[in-house]
């Protein structure tokens, strides 16, 4: 084998090696999520033995939850997946501008859920200690907002991460995966509000 | 480009040779190649096997006579949790974390595993639950006392009212191990789906590389629920809510299951690479193929599934309706089918074999043995009138130390015995391997046994006194933990003394048949100059085929 066709094989097998690393990263992130939402999926199945089992499961003096404002929340949260689609195909067509659009935009919507969020916890009349009612909602808002918080920050990092040049040339993992993070965590929203909102 | 010299490229590091000034020192290092994490976990957790060795022979010491007279009774609860806690999350977990990071890449034909970096920070979260475990015997009240399964209300209570206290840092310790196991299966799991050599197929995969498969997706489906109710633990004691506090109205029993779901399935995390340390060892020692491979493999898995279904035998006695204790009772017997499989396969690959008894032979022999024996009073604990009778006697603690002891920890030893020489290149010495040997087999048989017969009588657990007439057994079993702590001297003077200088021991003394010793002792820095490309089932003994088809270009120096 000659030195160049020696370098050219080096080189391809690097490329190779590289577009590996991305199909195991894609896999691996997969592989957490599944674990991960096991932890919500535990939280869940606690909240349906409480709540099925509990002798006095409203705090004294709370009514139930306003189902209103989290239902904008819930609209909101949920289409900001379908905005974060479409700057994936955007980023996928190379067209960078209108990538960080929809990214911006999904980010924002993010944000405005949290915001909600933080309305609608100083607006209630019971704390995290009032029974288990309490304990259990700001559990499992809480856990979930967190998730939120996380994804949003992946969002930002990315929106700045996009204007490195050639930032997408070898893989584009990191909006894939929170790309993907997002959809979870839209998922484990319907679930909770279906638990917590509509299941009263 | 043309400047780019090809050497560099292609080139292939060897790993320093024993003298070599960087050889030691690489151990101290972020390194992210798996050789020398898997290293620095096995030796990590051996120093806690040891500190959690000592705590069990305070334990041992405190129970050699009928009178509690050794120590404090709440220096007793403090040893016990810290003796199951530290055994559990910081020597059986990361040393078989460390020898699965040392070969499964080495058995699949990869060059290292798919998340090197988070391989490396993955090891160093063990440290520092061990500080943190540690630090516990420095705050005021002393380290948790509530056991390593810390159940609430017992768990909740802060006698001395700080924040950081013994159950606070315990948790933590234990959040943070989660973490670093659940980002040791995501790389487990994803290394052995998508970086498996050209021709490794799913059923050309060594049985040891199946159970590691199996055992990390036991933690990545079981840890979080033990996660979870952390979390929600960590909230009762320091946020002041009643998830588990029965007098608010809180369920300490939905606590019991969070903890089952993951500590059953963990016994598997465990157990399961153990068996497939076995499965290695038996076709080389016995010079045959092993008996039924694919069954074997899949019986892994069926183990896996089975073991999300267990967990309530440990709550025969925790008011659990009846119904429940029957189901329960059936899915445990049915762990029994996939093991028998394995025990079976064991036995016929033995069966007229040309037997070598050498130590990690020896070690895996009686490391069976004592498993048949924890199986069958396995069997015992899991029918519900047993258990309802035994339930909280010294019994149950006989049968779990066959389990960890007579059976994990016999299989790391043969592990650590069998690929020693490819880890460092050099033998260990076989006559102090036998003396280790025999003087851990006594050692486990005195400490254990009488267990059975002293819980069979009533003894509870958990007392550092008891009545007069169980003096003799315990006496029996102190001298036996006595016995293993000293068995621990020959195994360290052999690993020390050998490595330092050992005899060189070449790429294959045991003329073992897989991808780990077709290349040099120790292998080099990303193990295969080329790629083995794999045309054969595993363990062909006597079958005279070749297991790949470039043997030649694999290492630079072959012999």
């Amino acid at each position: 084998m000659t030195s160049e066709a020696s370098i050219a094989n080096q080189v391809e097998s690097s490329i190779v090696e590289e577009h590996n690393e991305e199909a195991n990263s894609k896999f691996g992130f997969w592989v957490f999520l599944l674990s991960e939402s096991v932890i919500f999926l535990s939280f869940f199945a606690g909240y349906i033995v409480y709540k099925t089992s509990s002798t006095d499961w409203l705090p004294p003096g709370v009514e139930g939850l306003d189902t209103h404002d989290p239902a904008i929340n819930t609209v909101v949260l949920i289409s900001s997946s379908f905005v974060i689609y479409v700057a994936e195909r955007f980023l996928h067509d190379k067209k960078l501008w209108g990538f960080r659009v929809f990214l911006l935009t999904t980010l924002l919507m993010g944000s405005y859920f949290l915001y909600g969020q933080a309305v609608e916890w100083q607006g209630l009349e019971f704390g995290l200690t009032s029974g288990l009612y309490g304990a259990t909602f700001y559990l499992l808002t809480g856990f979930h907002g967190l998730h939120v918080l996380t994804g949003v920050l992946l969002q930002t990092i990315m929106f700045f991460r996009s204007f490195i040049p050639g930032n997408y040339d070898k893989s584009s993992f990191g909006i894939d995966a929170t790309s993907l993070f997002w959809h979870f965590v839209d998922v484990i929203w319907i679930i909770l509000y279906g638990l917590i909102y509509v299941w009263q | 480009m043309a400047n780019i010299s090809v050497e560099e490229l292609s080139g292939n590091r060897a790993q320093p040779y024993p003298g070599a000034p960087d050889n030691w020192k690489r151990f101290f290092t972020f390194s992210t190649d798996h050789k020398v994490i898997g290293i620095q976990y096995i030796v990590t957790s051996f120093v806690f096997f040891l500190i959690g060795g000592l705590f069990a022979m305070i334990i041992r010491g405190e129970l050699i006579t009928p009178e509690a007279n050794l120590v404090d009774r709440t220096i007793y609860n403090a040893m016990f949790t810290m003796h199951g806690s530290v055994m559990l999350f910081l020597w059986s977990f990361p040393v078989l974390v460390g020898l699965a990071n040392y070969l499964v890449p080495l058995m699949i034909g990869a060059r290292d595993m798919a998340f090197p970096r988070l391989n490396a920070a993955a090891f160093w979260m063990v440290p520092v639950v061990g500080l943190l475990m540690m630090s516990s015997f420095f705050v005021p009240g002393g380290p948790s006392q509530s056991g390593w399964w810390a159940y609430p209300p017992v768990s909740l209570q802060n006698p001395t009212g700080n924040l950081i206290n013994g159950q606070v840092l315990w948790l933590l310790a234990v959040a943070i191990s989660g973490v670093s196991s659940i980002m040791g299966a995501v790389n487990f799991v994803t290394t052995i789906f998508k970086m498996r050599a050209p021709g490794m197929t799913f059923f050309r995969m060594p049985a040891f590389v199946w159970t590691v498969l199996a055992a990390q997706l036991i933690q990545l489906f079981g840890l979080p629920a033990l996660t979870a109710g952390a979390v929600m633990l960590l909230l009762d004691i320091v946020a002041g809510t009643s998830f588990f506090r029965p007098e608010n109205g809180g369920n300490p029993i939905l606590y019991q299951h969070f903890f089952w779901f993951y500590s059953h399935p963990a016994v598997y995390v465990l157990a399961l690479p153990v068996f497939g340390i076995f499965s290695e060892i038996f076709p080389v020692y016995a010079r045959k193929p092993l008996f039924g491979y694919r069954v074997v493999a899949v019986s892994s898995l069926i183990i896996t599934g089975l073991s999300a279904i267990v967990w309530v035998h440990h709550m025969y006695a925790s008011g659990t309706p009846g119904w429940m204790r029957m189901l329960f009772m059936f899915t445990t017997m049915s762990i029994s089918v996939p093991t028998g499989i394995k025990i079976f396969a064991w036995t016929a690959t033995v069966f007229r074999g040309k037997l070598r008894l050498d130590t990690p032979m020896l070690f895996a022999l009686a490391g069976v043995v004592n498993f048949v024996f924890a199986g069958i009073t396995g069997i015992m604990l899991g029918s519900v009138p047993v258990d309802i009778h035994v339930n909280n006697t010294y019994f149950v603690v006989g049968h779990f130390h066959y389990v960890v002891y007579g059976t994990v920890v016999f299989g790391i030893y043969a592990a650590l015995y069998h690929w020693f020489p490819k880890m460092t290149g050099r033998m260990y010495y076989e006559g102090l391997g036998k003396v280790h040997f025999w003087l851990t087999w006594l050692g486990t048989t005195l400490n254990f046994l009488p267990m059975h017969p002293v819980g069979l009588m009533g003894m509870p657990r958990r007392v550092a006194s008891y009545d007069p007439e169980f003096a003799f057994w315990n006496v029996l079993a102190s001298l036996g933990g006595f016995l293993l702590g000293l068995s621990t001297l020959p195994f360290i003077l052999n690993m020390v003394s050998s490595w330092i200088q050992g005899e060189k021991a070449g790429n294959n003394p045991w003329r073992a048949i897989g991808l780990e010793w077709l290349i040099s002792s120790p292998p080099p820095v990303e193990n295969f100059e080329q790629l083995p490309i794999v045309i054969a089932e595993p363990y062909g003994y006597g079958k005279d085929e070749p297991l790949v088809s470039n043997l030649a270009e694999l290492s630079e120096s072959p012999g």
